[in-house]
C-alpha cells in the first residue's frame, strides 16, 4: 500500500479470511479471562486507583514532554548512548540505515517494535542489503507470511497452528507439524543462530525513563534481551510518547501493562537497559543508539481531546474487548495499529484523508474505555475525529463528501421542526405501504438496503402522539388542528409539485 | 404526585408505539402524572454521533425549547438518548450561556426508564405478571454511559412469573451503533448474529432490553431467521398483567 492510499475499511472487511474471527476470538477471550483473574486479585478499588495513577502519570508527561525528552537525552548521553531525533518515517529510516552502513552491518535481528513497523524499517534495511530478521515469535511468523501485524501484542493472532505449520514447511524447508511446542522449537533453533550471527540488534521500548536514560523492554520470549545484548551494536527506535519521568512511574505502569495485555502479573522478562556495555559489564553491545521518533506525534498533541491518544501503553486490551475487532481482525484496519486504539491513532498519524474511515468503524459501545488501563476516553476521541472528517477542525479540513454535509443539513432541519417531523413520520407510513410485509420492511431500496441486507426493518408506525392527545378533550381539539396543519402542508407540497411539473412540461 | 414528561425518542415513536403506550400505563399505574410535551422531535444524537456536530445544535435547541419550560422528570425508553442529553447536549452550547445553563438543568432531570423507577421513584415491583422464561441484553449506552448494570434486572426479577435466565456475553454490543449499522453493515450484521446465537443458547422465550436501537437490530435479526424468540422492551414486560 502506498502512503497515500485511502484505507477502505469496508472493502478490507470483505477480504477477511473466513477463519479469522474465530481464531481472533479464541485468543482474545483467553487473554480477557486471565486478565479478569489478575485484576480480580488486585481488587476493583485498587485497580481503579492504579488506572487513575497511570492516566495521571502519562498525561503529566505529555504536558511536559519537552522537559522529559531533554532530560532523557542528557541521561542517555551520560550513560554513553547516542541520541538521534527523527521528525518523520523517512528521517528515521535514514538514521538507522546510516548507522548500519557505517558499521558495515550485514545481518540484523529485531525485537518487536511497533515504531519500526510504523516507519517500514524492514523493507528499507532489506532493500539496502541488510538481512533483517524478526525474532518475536509472532513477528517471525508474519514476516515469513509477508504480512503486517494484526494485533498490538499478538501480531499473528489471526493465524491457526495448521496455517503456521504449512508456512514453516513451505518457507523454512522443514517438516513442521501443527503442534505449538514443535513449531516453537523450530523457530527457536533458527533464531538462536541468528542472534549470535547478527551485527546489529534493533528494538523498540515499552518505556523510556527520563531520570536515568533507561529503556524498559517487556517481553515473554527473552528475544528482547538477546537482540539488545548479543550483537555488538544496539539501535532502539522509540516514539517520543514513550517517555516517563522516573522509576516510580514505571512501577505503576508495569502493574497495569502485563495484567491488561496478557493477564500476567508480570511478563517473563522485563529488561532495563541504560547505555552500552560498561567496562565492568560481562556482555552487552559496544555501541547504543536511540532514535526518538515523532512521525506526527507532536501534531496529535495540538488538540486537547485527541491528545490523550498518546497516553497509550500498547497493551492491546481495547482490541481484545472490542466486538468490531473480534469480528474482523487487525488487517481490516489497514494500518500498523488496529482495533479501537488504531481507529484513533491512525487517523491522527496518517491524516483523515487516508484513515478517515476508521473512526466510523466502531459501534461506540464503549467497552474499550472501560478496560483501558490508562483511561483513554476512546469513544470521545472517536467522536472528535468523526467531527474532523465531516466538518473539519483546527487540525485538518473536512474530507467527507459534500453530499453528506448537505444531507445532514437537510436532515437536521427536518428533525428540528415538529410539523415537518410529524409530516415526515406520516409520509413514511404511507410511502412504505408497497414494501410492507406482515409488519416488517424486508427489502428497502438503497441506501436503506444497507440495513435490510442483514435484517428486516420494523414497519414505521408512529401513532402514539394522537393516541395520547385523544385522551383529553383539549388534546382531541389539538389533533384536529394538527391534522389541518399537516393537511395544508400536504396540499402546499402537492401544489408546488404540480406547478413544477406543469412548468417542466411547458419547457 | 410525581410529574413525568414523556421523551418519546425518534426510534421509540416511529417503530415502537406500543412500548410508549405501555410506558404511560406503567407510570400511571404507579400513580404518576404523565404529560407529553408538544413539539418534540429528535434530540440531535444521530447528527452528533455521525460527526455532523454543528448540525446537532438545531434539534438540540428544539429539545430545550420543548422541555425547558416543563417541570418534573423527563423520562425516555432509551438509555442511548438519555446518555446523549445528559452528557453531550450541554456541550453543544458555549459555557456560561443561557442555553448551556438550561441544557444542564434539563439534562439533570432526564432519566432512562429503569433508572427513573429504581433510583428516583424507588420502585422495584410494578405489579406486573409475565409467566415466561426471559433473558436480558444490556444496552451499551445505558450500561457504560449511564452506569445502569442491575436496575433493569431488579425490575424484571420482581415481575410475577418471570424466570430470568443468564445471557452469555450479556454486555457485548449487539452491533447496532446507529450510523455504524449502515456504514459497515457487514460487521454490524456479524455482531448481531453473534448476539442472536447467544440468545438462542440461553433457552429463553423472550429477550428483554431497554433500548429501541437494540430492539430494531435484535428483533430484526430474530425475524430474519424465523426464530420463535421475541425481542421485547423492558417496559412491555412491566406493563403485562
Amino acid at each position: 500500500m502506498s502512503e497515500l492510499d485511502h484505507i477502505d475499511f469496508r472493502a478490507n472487511v470483505q477480504h477477511v479470511p473466513a477463519h479469522v474471527p474465530q481464531s481472533v476470538r479464541k485468543a482474545t477471550s483467553k487473554f480477557l479471562g486471565t486478565r479478569a483473574n489478575v485484576v480480580g486479585i488486585v481488587g476493583d478499588e485498587r485497580w481503579q486507583q492504579l488506572r487513575q495513577a497511570g492516566h495521571d502519570i502519562r498525561l503529566h508527561t505529555l504536558d511536559h514532554l519537552d522537559y522529559y525528552l531533554t532530560r532523557l537525552e542528557e541521561n542517555v548521553a551520560r550513560a554513553g548512548g547516542i541520541v538521534h531525533w527523527a521528525r518523520d518515517a523517512d528521517e528515521a529510516r535514514r538514521i538507522v540505515l546510516d548507522i548500519a552502513h557505517e558499521h558495515k552491518v550485514k545481518r540484523a535481528v529485531k525485537a518487536k517494535s511497533m515504531a519500526t513497523e510504523e516507519i517500514g524499517l524492514n523493507h528499507a534495511l532489506i532493500d539496502a542489503g541488510v538481512q533483517t530478521l524478526e525474532t518475536d515469535l509472532g513477528e517471525f511468523i508474519i514476516q515469513l507470511a509477508g504480512v503486517g501485524p494484526s494485533h498490538i501484542i499478538v501480531p499473528a493472532v489471526h493465524l491457526t497452528k495448521e496455517g503456521i505449520a504449512d508456512l514453516f514447511t513451505e518457507k523454512l524447508g522443514v517438516n513442521a507439524p501443527p503442534d505449538p511446542l514443535e513449531l516453537c522449537a523450530i523457530a527457536r533453533t533458527k533464531l538462536r543462530e541468528e542472534f549470535l550471527a547478527a551485527d546489529m540488534g534493533i528494538s523498540g521500548a515499552n518505556f523510556m525513563v527520563a531520570e536515568s536514560g533507561t529503556l524498559v523492554i517487556v517481553t515473554n520470549e527473552g528475544n528482547g534481551r538477546m537482540c539488545t545484548t548479543l550483537p555488538p551494536l544496539h539501535v532502539a527506535v522509540v516514539g517520543i510518547d514513550k517517555v516517563v519521568p522516573d522509576f516510580e512511574s514505571v512501577n505503576v505502569l508495569l502493574k497495569l501493562l502485563p495484567r491488561s495485555a496478557t493477564g500476567q502479573k508480570m511478563s517473563t522478562y522485563t529488561s532495563f537497559i541504560t547505555g552500552p556495555r560498561r567496562a565492568t559489564d560481562e556482555g552487552g553491545p559496544q555501541e547504543f543508539h536511540l532514535v526518538l521518533l515523532d512521525n506526527g506525534r507532536t501534531r496529535v498533541l495540538r488538540d486537547h481531546v485527541t491528545r490523550e491518544t498518546l497516553l497509550c501503553i500498547r497493551c492491546g486490551v481495547c482490541l481484545n474487548v472490542c466486538p468490531v475487532y473480534n469480528h474482523v481482525g487487525g488487517h481490516a484496519y489497514g494500518a500498523v495499529y488496529s482495533g479501537p486504539i488504531g481507529a484513533i491513532l491512525a487517523p491522527q498519524l496518517l491524516g483523515v484523508a487516508r484513515a478517515g474511515d476508521l473512526p466510523f468503524a466502531s459501534s461506540l459501545c464503549g467497552a474499550c474505555a472501560d478496560y483501558c488501563p490508562v483511561k483513554i476516553p476512546i469513544p470521545q476521541i472517536l467522536l472528535r475525529l468523526r467531527h474532523r472528517v465531516v466538518e473539519g477542525d483546527q487540525i485538518e479540513a473536512a474530507t467527507a463528501s459534500s453530499a453528506i454535509r448537505v444531507g445532514t443539513r437537510v436532515g437536521a432541519f427536518a428533525l428540528s421542526h415538529s410539523l415537518l417531523y410529524e409530516f415526515g413520520a406520516r409520509m413514511m407510513k404511507f410511502v412504505q405501504a408497497p414494501l410492507r410485509r406482515d409488519g416488517w420492511l424486508p427489502n428497502l431500496p438503497p441506501p436503506a438496503n444497507r440495513w435490510t441486507m442483514a435484517r428486516p426493518l420494523p414497519a414505521f408506525g408512529a401513532d402514539f402522539r394522537d393516541w395520547f392527545r385523544k385522551r383529553t378533550p383539549a388534546g382531541r381539539q389539538r389533533v384536529q388542528k394538527r391534522k389541518l396543519g399537516i393537511g395544508l402542508l400536504f396540499a402546499g407540497i402537492a401544489a408546488v409539485g404540480a406547478f413544477l411539473l406543469a412548468r417542466r412540461k411547458k419547457d | 404526585m410525581m410529574r413525568v414528561q414523556l421523551f418519546l425518542t425518534c426510534l421509540g415513536e416511529n417503530f415502537f408505539s406500543p412500548v410508549l403506550k405501555d410506558m404511560v400505563s406503567v407510570l400511571e399505574r404507579l400513580g404518576m402524572d404523565v404529560a407529553m410535551p408538544e413539539g418534540q422531535t429528535c434530540c440531535g444524537q444521530p447528527f452528533y454521533n455521525s460527526g455532523a456536530q454543528s448540525q446537532a445544535v438545531a434539534p438540540a435547541r428544539n429539545f430545550l425549547r420543548v422541555f425547558g419550560p416543563t417541570d418534573g422528570y423527563i423520562v425516555a425508553p432509551s438509555g442511548s438518548c438519555v446518555d446523549f442529553v445528559r452528557h453531550h447536549l450541554p456541550e453543544l452550547f458555549p459555557a456560561e450561556t443561557r442555553e448551556h445553563r438550561l441544557a444542564q438543568e434539563v439534562a439533570a432531570r432526564t432519566y432512562e426508564f429503569s433508572e427513573f423507577l429504581v433510583r428516583v421513584a424507588n420502585v422495584r415491583d410494578v405489579g406486573a405478571t409475565f409467566p415466561h422464561k426471559v433473558t436480558y441484553h444490556a444496552s451499551c449506552h445505558a450500561l457504560r454511559g449511564l452506569g445502569l448494570r442491575e436496575e433493569s434486572k431488579q425490575l424484571l426479577r420482581a415481575v410475577k412469573g418471570v424466570e430470568l435466565v443468564p445471557l452469555n456475553e450479556e454486555e457485548t454490543c449487539c452491533g447496532f451503533g446507529g450510523v455504524f449499522s449502515v456504514v459497515y453493515p457487514e460487521v454490524s450484521s456479524s455482531m448481531m448474529q453473534a448476539k442472536i446465537k447467544n440468545i438462542q443458547e440461553s433457552g429463553a422465550e423472550f429477550v428483554v432490553m431497554g433500548d429501541p436501537g437494540c430492539m430494531m437490530n435484535i428483533a430484526g435479526g430474530l425475524k430474519k431467521i424465523g426464530s420463535p424468540i421475541r425481542a421485547l422492551h423492558l417496559i412491555s414486560v412491566l406493563a403485562a398483567q
